[in-house]
């Protein structure tokens, strides 16, 4: 059996997903007998690879950035996995959806800023105005709930996917877990 | 009650069980062992069949029937588990979650919610419908609760438990399909209720974050029911 080839993305989320995988501890070396971390924000590579076998997506899509880079890694990855709320609800991003991309900017750069208030229009990708899951934007074939899921769920998550079966994921998680 | 009770015998999931004539068939089902999942459904409340969750299959039937206020029939046979209920229960989960605000991460009720409990227990990890994301109001004049409306479901235990038990009638239900909200008194900010006695039952029995208690640690927001049946035997045997 060929090492399977694993991504982990990171769109509008904590980081918190990832921190939990980091969690996993002693089992990434034993994860990773058997697969290969091609891309991640916790390795150094620019561009996203072709033929990946498994790509965990943390966060929600919010920026014309996140829409373009989940559209690329859609495009080459075999198995897509929605990793933690944000990505499977949405979750906490989301919560500027009631009231739009706009207010959100000029309260977060105009309303709160003493020093030169501006709302920065360039190097920072302009944002949506809804944020939403990523399974409303691309195909996703797995989803993990979990804020954020636990190491053990990850793992076990894992574990199947790298061994070709499906996880299931309601066993071992839940919104807001 | 007037002259002898009947018993009808019946199959729940080709079980052979037996309930009272006046018995519904998530009584008989609950005495039984048998789960039927709920979410408006509380014991001590009249139940309403609203939420729609314990749909169940009756042979000979085609409509699907809820399980809260269908009394058992002699010969009946009744499906529980069906993948067909098994789809719809997910369907009404995920359009309850799409149609409000229901950040569970950030919820006051996060692991006491039993709209959470639900989804999990029903296997539903993601909702396929696409979000609404109202802008919805949070009330907090009342000087020891909070209504929060993005976490109401609208299953009306609040209604009928300050109707039935508390006798105060101070919730009720306002405007029509997606507009429906809960409201206090005549759409008064609670804080303002000249009828609310502030006994906190509405609180107990809201299945979700959308009433709480001020000032709780999120750890101590248990709901606590228990008293709701005894309250209502009591009131039964006085009658």
């Amino acid at each position: 059996m060929s090492k399977k080839r694993i991504a982990t993305v990171w769109l509008d989320g904590c980081s918190g997903c990832h921190m939990s995988f980091l969690d996993m501890d002693e089992r990434l070396v034993e994860l990773f007998q058997q697969a290969d971390l091609v891309y991640s924000p916790l390795v150094d590579l620019k561009e996203f690879p072709e033929e990946v076998d498994i790509t965990l997506v943390e966060g929600a899509v919010s920026s014309e950035e996140d829409l373009h880079k989940i559209r690329l890694v859609r495009e080459r990855t075999k198995v897509l996995v929605s990793f933690g709320d944000c990505a499977v609800t949405g979750n906490v991003p989301s919560m500027r959806n009631p009231f739009g991309a706009n207010a959100t900017l000029q309260r977060a750069y105009l309303e709160n800023v003493t020093l030169h208030p501006q709302v920065p229009r360039e190097v920072i990708p302009p944002l949506l105005e809804r944020v939403r899951p990523v399974h409303e934007v691309v195909k996703v074939d797995v989803f993990i709930p979990g804020c954020p899921p636990s190491a053990d769920t990850i793992y076990q998550a894992l574990r199947d996917l790298i061994e070709d079966r499906t996880p299931d994921m309601a066993q071992l998680t839940r919104f807001g877990a | 009650m007037d002259g002898p009770v009947r018993v009808k015998t019946l199959k729940i999931d080709d079980r052979d069980v037996s309930g009272r004539e006046d018995e519904t068939i998530l009584q008989v089902a609950r005495q039984n062992g048998i789960f039927i999942p709920t979410l408006c459904f509380l014991e001590g409340l009249t139940p309403i069949g609203a939420c729609r969750l314990c749909l169940v299959e009756v042979k000979g039937v085609s409509r699907l029937l809820p399980a809260c206020v269908t009394r058992v029939e002699e010969g009946m046979e009744v499906y529980t588990q069906t993948e067909r209920l098994q789809k719809y229960r997910r369907m009404v989960l995920e359009l309850l979650f799409s149609e409000r605000n229901h950040i569970c991460s950030v919820c006051v009720v996060n692991g006491h919610c039993e709209l959470q409990s639900m989804a999990q227990i029903l296997g539903m990890t993601h909702v396929s419908v696409p979000y609404r994301f109202p802008r919805l109001p949070v009330d907090a004049s009342h000087e020891r609760f909070v209504v929060d409306h993005n976490r109401c479901i609208l299953c009306t235990r609040c209604v009928r438990v300050c109707d039935e038990i508390e006798g105060a009638h101070t919730w009720d239900v306002m405007g029509r399909g997606i507009d429906c909200r809960v409201i206090t008194d005549l759409n008064q900010p609670w804080g303002e209720s000249e009828t609310c006695t502030t006994c906190g039952k509405c609180v107990n029995v809201c299945p979700t974050g959308a009433l709480f208690e001020k000032g709780r640690p999120v750890s101590e927001r248990m709901k606590r029911r228990r008293f709701l049946p005894y309250l209502t035997m009591m009131r039964e045997e006085r009658r």
